[in-house]
């Protein structure tokens, strides 16, 4: 299997405060990616050196065989952020052509994106007048409308009903199937079940590059959510 | 490749032109204002001379023709860049084959054209309904007021780097306004002003689109120091592209 995302050292500080702290980890090609850990444990920090707005004290990323940020990176790679960074003020239609066009497609392009989300029947309406998840879809279309080969979503299913959760967990899937590879950060162990691999992160620390059933295997328990906490008690008891 | 990593797209130019003037579009009470504003002020004025027996009104009105539009156009601007900034969509544009000139352009261009359509509105009734003599060609007006707007949008996205509020951004209106207006020789004839202030005066963008206004309120025929004002106008408003290009960072802490 081929890795889409090496990251070697990564060091990233904001303000005076360390954030991320040697961090190492690798991303597979074509598969879904469970990046997890409490807030605050540095998930977006990695997200944003990964499509390369994070300024980085050291260390390197190198995304899809370039160095993150490269511009020939900027069509092949997908960046949602955890807020919907969409335009409130433009139709859902409008956002999606927006972005379409940035990437070089056309509004076919947009309205295939919007479908994807569910959002066809708001296209419509204006983003500021929609509900929170649906304007989290919103920008998630903006990210899908120029089908990159890299998506990195941050938090994308915050706040959607169980039923939309596991649509898009579908869709995600339908992606990975496809060719595509997705980073998708989460606070919600039930969510890491999900993932085909999972990058564990506390506190600016890999605390385990596994995947759901080795995860399980290992810490002797179903509930990820318990395997998570097992992790990080072992490894306070190997620190003290 | 090649299309990615250009520094300039008029593709991508155009994109965000016309991003930036469908939200316009969606918001017609700040079209209604855009468009009808200045002519309401600008009667005002009118109305305030027209009984005296020498009125100021064509050299006063005719440098408000050319004061509107980069006061207004500064301040939508900034405002509507730190919009971009604290939503996210400027990290996310960012992340896309979007270059950072094709942004500042983009803007620079729409609200260009939204400075064209009221300078249109505003010089039409300016003429018709107020009386204002202007001796050259209204077309000039509009172009040296389009001028103007652009140099608003550039200073406009220049100075939203450097406000993180938006308490914080419409204050830098008056720093950047006020002294270039006190100083443009509309109040006090900068022949009259003392030395150093018109030193100040001769480095202010603003003194330059006064003066061609003068120039075309006073001149039949095209003159030369109206061209040059035009062009150092000009050049500045590039200049504070160059510079507001400069502090939108890609990578950011």
């Amino acid at each position: 299997m081929t890795d889409a995302v090496t990251v070697t050292d990564l060091v990233v500080e904001r303000g005076h405060r360390r954030v991320l702290h040697d961090l190492s980890c690798t991303v597979p090609a074509g598969r879904v990616t469970g990046l997890l850990g409490p807030s605050g444990s540095g998930k977006t920090t990695l997200m944003r050196a990964l499509v390369g707005v994070q300024r980085v004290r050291s260390g390197t990323v190198t995304v899809l065989g370039e160095p993150a940020g490269s511009p020939g990176l900027r069509h092949r790679v997908g960046y949602v952020t955890q807020a919907p960074s969409v335009y409130p003020d433009l139709t859902v239609r409008e956002n999606a052509r927006h972005f379409a066009a940035l990437y070089g497609r056309g509004t076919r392009a947009a309205d295939d994106a919007l479908a994807a989300v569910g959002l066809a029947d708001a296209a419509g309406q204006l983003v500021r007048d929609l509900s929170g998840g649906q304007q989290g879809r919103a920008s998630l279309a903006c990210a899908l409308v120029g089908e990159p080969e890299l998506l990195v979503l941050d938090e994308p299913t915050v706040g959607l009903d169980p039923l939309l959760r596991v649509e898009l967990w579908e869709r995600f899937h339908a992606l990975a199937a496809a060719g595509t590879t997705l980073v998708v950060s989460s606070h919600v162990m039930d969510e890491a079940g999900r993932c085909d691999r999972l990058l564990l992160l506390r506190e600016g620390r890999l605390l385990a590059d596994s995947t759901p059933a080795q995860l399980r295997a290992e810490s002797g328990t179903d509930d990820l959510e318990e395997s998570f906490l097992r992790l990080v008690r072992a490894q306070q008891e190997v620190a003290a | 490749m090649s299309a990615t990593t250009a520094v300039l797209s008029p593709r991508l130019t155009a994109a965000t032109t016309a991003r930036v003037l469908r939200q316009l579009r969606h918001d017609r009470r700040t079209i209604a204002l855009m468009v009808l504003l200045p002519s309401l002020l600008l009667g005002l004025l009118y109305l305030l001379w027209v009984d005296l027996p020498v009125s100021p009104f064509d050299g006063v009105g005719l440098t408000m023709l050319g004061v509107f539009p980069f006061v207004v156009m500064f301040l939508v601007t900034s405002i509507a860049m730190l919009r971009e900034r604290t939503s996210g969509t400027l990290e996310r544009l960012l992340t896309t084959p979007l270059s950072r000139l094709d942004l500042l352009l983009g803007y620079g261009a729409a609200f260009g054209l939204a400075a064209a359509v009221q300078a249109v509105v505003t010089v039409t009734v300016a003429t018709t309904l107020y009386d204002l003599d202007i001796a050259g060609s209204p077309l000039l007006v509009v172009l040296i007021a389009v001028a103007n707007a652009v140099l608003g949008v550039a200073l406009g996205l220049l100075a939203s780097a450097f406000a993180r509020s938006e308490f914080q951004a419409v204050q830098f209106m008056p720093v950047v306004v006020l002294p270039q207006f006190f100083l443009c020789g509309l109040l006090v004839p900068r022949g009259q002003m003392p030395g150093w202030l018109q030193a100040i005066s001769d480095v202010l963008p603003l003194t330059y689109a006064v003066e061609a206004l003068q120039e075309v309120g006073r001149s039949a025929a095209e003159t030369g120091t109206m061209w040059r004002d035009v062009g150092i106008v000009a050049g500045a408003a590039v200049l504070a592209l160059a510079l507001a290009a400069g502090t939108l960072r890609r990578r950011t802490s």
